[in-house]
C-alpha cells in the first residue's frame, strides 16, 4: 500500500524532529522535514505529498506566501496548522485532514 | 436562542497506562473522535490521575497555551526556559508554548498520586515568546461564588494567556441559583462539573459531566451543596 507522503514545516529542528519520527511511526505515513520557507518550496516542486503540516517558526508572510503557492500549485494538497509540538494532537490532525 | 451540547462524563475517551488514568474530552493521543475535537478554543481537557513520583518526561510543545489545575497533591514543573516549580493543589500553572519549549511534569509526592485537569487551548496569535506562570487562588475564602483564574489581561485576576478566554472555578457548599453574562462576543461557555451536581443552562450534569452553551449573552447555573465546577469561556471561532 501506498504511504501517505507528509511534508512537515517547522524551524524548531529538535521538535521538528519529534514530529518526524512521531509521523513515520505510523506505517502507512511518511514524513519529509522543511525547516524554513525556501526549503518547503523545494520539497513541494520536487515531491508529491498529500499534506502539508504547518508547524512553527514561520514568519506570518511565509505562512500566507506558502499557502498562496501551495494553492495555485497544487490544489489537492491539504494544508494543516499544526499545534502542539508533535503533541497528543498530531495524529487527529491528520486523521481529520485524510478524512 | 442559545445552543448547547451535552457531553457526559462516560463518554470521554479513557485511557490507562499504568502510572496514568486519564480521560480526553477531545480527541487525544490514541483517542479519536471525529465528533470530539474542540470547543472553540478549547482543544484539551485531559482528566489526568498520576502515580506517585511518575510523569510526563521531557518533550516539546508549540504554539498552544497550556494550563494546569492540579486539584490534590501537587506537580514538579521543569522546563527548558529554566523554570523549576512545584504546583500544589489550589494553584493554576500556564504555559504559552510559543514558538517551542521543553518541559516535564511529574508527581512531587513519591507516595501520593496528583489528580489534574490539563487544558489546552489555540493561541490567538502564533509563535509568540514562550512563557511560564503560575498563581495561587483560594475557593474556600470565595465560597459560593465564582473566583476568576485565568482571563486575557495580565493586569485582571488570575494568570493570562494569548486569548480571549476566562476561566472561573466555583466552590458550593449551599444550593445556589445564579447568571453567567458572557465577556467576550462570539464566545461560549464550556461548564465541567468537578464534584457534586449542578444545572446549566437547562443542562442537569452529574459529576464531571460537561454541557458547553453559546449563541448567548448569559444563561443560568443552579449549583447543588458539594458541588464545584469550572466554566471555561473560550472564543467559538479559531
Amino acid at each position: 500500500m501506498e504511504k501517505v507522503e507528509i511534508l512537515v514545516v517547522g524551524c524548531n529542528p529538535e521538535i521538528l524532529a519529534v514530529i518526524l519520527r512521531l509521523i513515520n511511526a505510523n506505517e502507512q505515513w511518511n514524513a519529509t522535514g522543511a525547516a524554513s520557507y525556501a526549503e518547503t518550496i523545494d520539497f513541494l516542486q520536487s515531491g508529491t505529498y498529500s499534506l502539508l503540516l504547518l508547524g512553527a517558526g514561520l514568519a506570518e508572510d511565509e505562512e500566507t506566501g506558502l499557502r498562496d503557492f501551495a494553492s495555485a500549485n497544487f490544489p489537492d494538497l491539504k494544508i494543516v496548522d499544526h499545534f502542539g509540538g508533535g503533541s497528543g494532537l498530531l495524529f487527529a490532525e491528520i486523521y481529520q485532514a485524510l478524512t | 436562542m442559545a445552543q448547547t451540547v451535552f457531553h457526559s462524563a462516560g463518554t470521554r475517551g479513557a485511557a490507562s497506562h499504568g502510572w496514568l488514568e486519564t480521560f480526553h474530552t477531545f480527541s487525544f493521543a490514541k483517542y479519536y473522535n471525529p465528533e470530539r475535537m474542540n470547543f472553540g478554543a478549547l482543544r484539551v481537557l485531559n482528566d489526568d490521575d498520576i502515580a506517585g513520583g511518575r510523569g510526563f518526561g521531557e518533550h516539546p510543545h508549540d504554539n498552544m497555551e497550556i494550563i494546569t489545575i492540579p486539584f490534590e497533591g501537587a506537580l514538579k514543573h521543569e522546563d527548558s526556559m529554566g523554570n523549576e516549580a512545584v504546583v500544589q493543589a489550589g494553584e493554576i500553572q500556564v504555559m504559552s508554548a510559543g514558538t517551542g519549549i521543553y518541559h516535564k511534569e511529574f508527581n512531587a509526592n513519591p507516595d501520593q498520586r496528583v489528580k489534574l485537569l490539563q487544558i489546552w487551548l489555540f493561541p490567538n496569535k502564533r509563535n509568540v515568546t514562550p512563557r511560564y506562570d503560575q498563581q495561587a487562588f483560594d475557593l474556600d475564602a470565595h465560597t459560593n461564588e465564582l473566583v476568576q483564574i485565568l482571563s486575557p489581561d495580565e493586569n485582571d485576576a488570575g494568570v493570562w494567556i494569548h486569548q480571549d478566554a476566562w476561566f472561573n472555578l466555583g466552590k458550593f457548599d449551599q444550593e445556589k441559583e445564579f447568571s453567567y453574562q458572557l465577556k467576550g462576543k462570539g464566545n461560549g461557555v464550556y461548564v465541567f462539573v468537578l464534584k457534586g451536581t449542578a444545572t446549566a443552562a437547562g443542562q442537569d450534569l452529574q459529576e464531571r459531566d460537561a454541557v458547553g452553551v453559546w449563541d448567548t449573552e448569559s444563561f443560568n447555573i443552579k449549583t447543588a451543596p458539594g458541588t464545584q465546577i469550572l466554566l471555561m469561556e473560550v472564543p467559538m471561532s479559531i
